[in-house]
């Protein structure tokens, strides 16, 4: 079914759709008015939109199943929606999906902290995890920085990361099981609350598939004791290669800290004047770097990470006294975006990731993009993983400056692969990277995607047109991006 | 494509032409695992060497038939490990043994499985095609997680050329613990330990005794010997026997199964001699058993039953699937080897 086909009036086939989605569900849980559907235009992704058909909005997992196998007999795509904050465009609509929204089934079903695991329903949100686990001394670590309102199974569906990841993984490294309601209405147990499952591995090869595969109805998340106690160090650097430098090092002194972050000077001239943490305004870049564990353990690996920075050639380097001292550093990181936000009409978030030794180089040229193209970009980041998150300054009121920001990202993009990294750390390709799958990937390996795809859902009505691009359109993209001679997909047709 | 890659892509398109069932083979050090062997050999060794090794980046990459020891050494040299510890059955193994077959020894629990560490894979699939999936960076959510689908698939799926794992720093204080307990109270304990901030690194209980291994910073380890009591022991020999199985309780019978549990499942009921491992989330159990009662028992503990060894394997190696889950398992091999002769019935009968 074509999307200009749906644009038109319902045809009778949508209407029929819509009775049997008003039959199954109770009157307040499925939206078709215009002003209703308003809301799921988009996600945090804003710059894509759509309007759906209708939002499912069921309260039990047997339910959203149903809703499944409804919009399957119908032939309707539907599009899974958790909270909405994904940066890649992976829940935005489009004419004539449904969006199954997993807001309703909001509930923690169970903790034990004996066995230290969760069970919840999709819709519970990242931090309500960790908040109710927090008087038993657990808690969820994967902390993407929108977890107070991000929900676990947009989380399972981006494989999202965090700040900590470093340390302590990302989401498919804290998940025990999932329920999964397949495209069919039926729900499929993936993984086991034992430490592994028979057969292949479907839990993670379902983390990350970004609503492709299915959609989970329910997970069963791995909680871990909370540190006693957590210091950082606030190094400050006059050279933005003498602070990538230092990333290296740290790890390469056998350091593997809790968090690794690192702002350039754009950055912080935008978060210090808002959030008052205490960064040098005079600094090149500053790195934040995290040690937990007990108190004597901090204390050991502390005194090493200043070491090794100082070294390094920090100008100047401060660990965090007190409790409030560590959140205020954290602050200025924490509301980097928001802070962009105050001194940009709009900003746009990209999510590269590379091998360390190519931060410097990396950050270099995109100083040059900047003149290229004529944007401002601030650089706030996961250092220790190599997850860049390049803001990009523009005004989308001004005519042209969408677009160049768009080249502006996609060339980043593509400097990420050529140095051996990938287009996305944490944010998922959803819409908005999914060009750039076709600079990362061969034509085969894309192949490979869309079967698996099929393999769960043969008519390609979950999410369609996210995550993987198709080889046509990758053929068409291949011919504006041939560089030196070198098409990406050389076996290709060209249209 | 280079020669060795291109003789083995080669000899995959003229069995799969011939519908000839092919058996992929590093260095035969878990051909005891999962289904009889079928097929004529396709051997790994030829595939063998470090392809890039950057401590700084905690990556490294080598070729599949790379000998386990050898990688191993490369990162002991600069102070790393594989912190999923495989196993090294009688010394042998090679990388890509160790990532088919997804096995991840003591330090499993407290540190992840195989899978967690694999970053991306080369391989040759049923259609002799060189395919790359993941990366060389530890982020990366670009398309499915096909490394990790790979990782533990038993060679069902392709036979692996090059695999690229994430690598830690060796820890710099270690000690092992430990105490006499009867068995329900030790796997109480091992849970109620491991629900607090304390540097475990592995845990056992065998023949009346709980083991724990500690491993992190010297003022953890200290602190955390401290705090728990227990006798010190020097504890490298015995975690290197549990982990490459020659503790002589491997060595007991000829059958060796593998119950994977949740790891506050209460004490199996079986009167076979019995070594737990991962803070409660493994017990093997030494000598034939009851297959049909054991995956039941198993199933209902919310875990399955793996016969890891053992001469006869009629009633198959792994428990079954349920029927929607071994639907999902025919397409996906179907993906990667239509014509299905890589490892046939290696995992299940059926494929």
């Amino acid at each position: 079914m074509s999307a200009t086909a749906m644009n038109a009036a319902p045809s009778a086939s949508t209407t029929a759709l819509l009775q049997r989605l008003r039959a199954a569900l109770p009157g307040e849980a499925l939206l078709t008015e215009a002003e209703d559907l308003h809301p799921y235009e988009c996600d945090g992704l804003s710059v894509y939109r759509g309007v759906p058909l209708a939002v499912a909005l069921p309260a039990t997992a047997e339910a959203a199943a149903q809703v499944l196998r409804l919009c399957h007999q119908a032939g309707v795509p539907v599009i899974a929606r958790g909270a909405g904050t994904g940066l890649s465009g992976g829940a935005t609509p489009r004419a004539g999906t449904v969006v199954l929204s997993l807001a309703k089934l909001n509930r923690i079903l169970e903790i034990d902290p004996l066995a230290r695991v969760a069970r919840v329903q999709p819709g519970v949100r990242n931090l309500a995890i960790s908040e109710a686990a927090a008087t038993m001394g657990l808690y969820y670590a994967p902390d993407p920085s929108s977890q107070i309102a991000c929900t676990i199974g947009g989380n399972v569906a981006e494989n999202s990361g965090g700040v900590h990841c470093l340390k302590y993984g990302l989401t498919v490294h804290n998940l025990l099981r999932l329920k999964v309601a397949t495209i069919d209405g039926d729900i499929i147990e993936l993984g086991s609350e034992a430490l592994d499952a028979p057969g292949y591995d479907l839990l993670a090869l379902f983390t990350g598939s970004e609503g492709l595969l299915g959609v989970v109805v329910e997970a069963t998340v791995r909680l871990i004791p909370k540190p006693e106690c957590a210091r950082v160090v606030l190094a400050a650097f006059d050279d933005l290669g003498k602070a990538a430098q230092a990333v290296a090092d740290i790890i390469g002194a056998g350091i593997i800290p809790a968090g690794l972050e690192l702002m350039d000077q754009p950055a912080i001239a935008a978060v210090e004047p808002f959030v008052h943490a205490g960064y040098p305004l005079d600094a090149a870049a500053i790195l934040l770097c995290e040690s937990d564990g007990t108190p004597e353990e901090v204390a050991e690996e502390i005194v090493r990470m200043e070491a090794v920075m100082s070294a390094a050639g920090a100008t100047d380097c401060r660990v965090s006294r007190d409790e409030a001292e560590r959140l205020r550093f954290w602050a200025g990181r924490k509301a980097a975006f928001p802070a962009v936000g105050r001194i940009s009409p709009d900003y746009y978030c990209m999510d590269g990731s590379i091998p360390k030794k190519c931060l410097a180089a990396v950050l270099e040229a995109i100083r040059g993009m900047e003149i290229k193209y004529g944007l401002r970009c601030a650089n706030v980041f996961h250092a220790g993983d190599g997850n860049l998150h390049p803001l990009i300054l523009f005004d989308a009121n001004k005519p042209d400056e969408l677009h160049r920001t768009e080249a502006f990202g996609g060339e980043i993009l593509e400097l990420c692969v050529r140095h051996g990294g990938s287009i996305t750390g944490e944010h998922g390709v959803g819409i908005e990277k999914i060009d750039q799958m076709c600079v990362q990937f061969g034509s085969e390996e894309l192949e490979v995607f869309h079967a698996l795809k099929r393999a769960f859902d043969p008519e390609g009505l979950l999410n369609p047109g996210k995550a993987v691009p198709t080889l046509h359109r990758c053929a068409e993209f291949g011919r504006m991006k041939v560089h030196g001679g070198q098409l990406p997909h050389p076996d290709l047709p060209r249209f | 494509m280079n020669e060795d890659l291109a003789a083995l892509s080669e000899r995959i398109l003229a069995a799969a032409a011939n519908g000839r069932a092919l058996c992929i083979r590093g260095a035969g050090s878990k051909d005891f695992y999962g289904g009889p062997l079928q097929g004529e050999p396709l051997d790994t060794a030829a595939l063998r060497g470090i392809v890039d090794y950057e401590p700084t980046e905690l990556v490294v990459t080598a070729r599949a038939g790379t000998p386990l020891a050898e990688l191993e050494a490369a990162l002991a040299a600069r102070g790393q490990v594989l912190p999923f510890e495989p196993p090294r059955f009688g010394g042998g193994g090679t990388l890509g043994g160790a990532v088919a077959t997804g096995l991840s020894g003591p330090r499993r629990p407290y540190a992840g499985a195989a899978r967690d560490f694999v970053l991306g894979l080369r391989l040759l699939d049923g259609q002799g095609r060189h395919l790359r999936f993941g990366g060389q960076v530890i982020k990366n959510v670009a398309g499915f997680d096909v490394s990790r689908l790979l990782t533990g698939s038993l060679g069902t799926l392709g036979l692996l050329t090059e695999v690229t794992l994430k690598t830690l720093p060796r820890p710099p204080a270690e000690a092992s613990l430990h105490f006499e307990l009867d068995e329900a109270t030790a796997l109480r304990r091992m849970n109620e330990w491991a629900a607090r901030p304390l540097p475990l690194s592995a845990s056992s209980y065998h023949g009346g005794v709980l083991r724990l291994r500690l491993s992190g910073a010297e003022a953890a380890v200290r602190e955390a010997c401290g705090k728990l009591g227990g006798v010190a022991f020097s504890g490298s020999d015995y975690w290197n026997g549990l982990r490459d199985q020659h503790h002589s309780f491997f060595n007991s019978a000829a059958t060796l199964w593998r119950v994977s549990l949740p790891q506050t499942a209460p004490p199996l009921r079986s009167d076979a001699a019995q070594l737990i491992e991962w803070g409660g989330a493994l017990r093997w159990l030494a000598g034939p058993q009851d297959t049909a009662a054991l995956r039941r028992q198993a199933a209902e503990l919310g875990g399955h039953a793996t016969l890891f060894r053992g001469a006869d394997k009629s009633a198959g190696v792994f428990q079954p699937l349920p029927a929607a889950l071994a639907q999902l398992h025919r397409r996906i091999k179907a993906v990667l080897d239509p014509a299905g002769i890589f490892n046939r019935g290696r995992l299940y009968p059926e494929f």
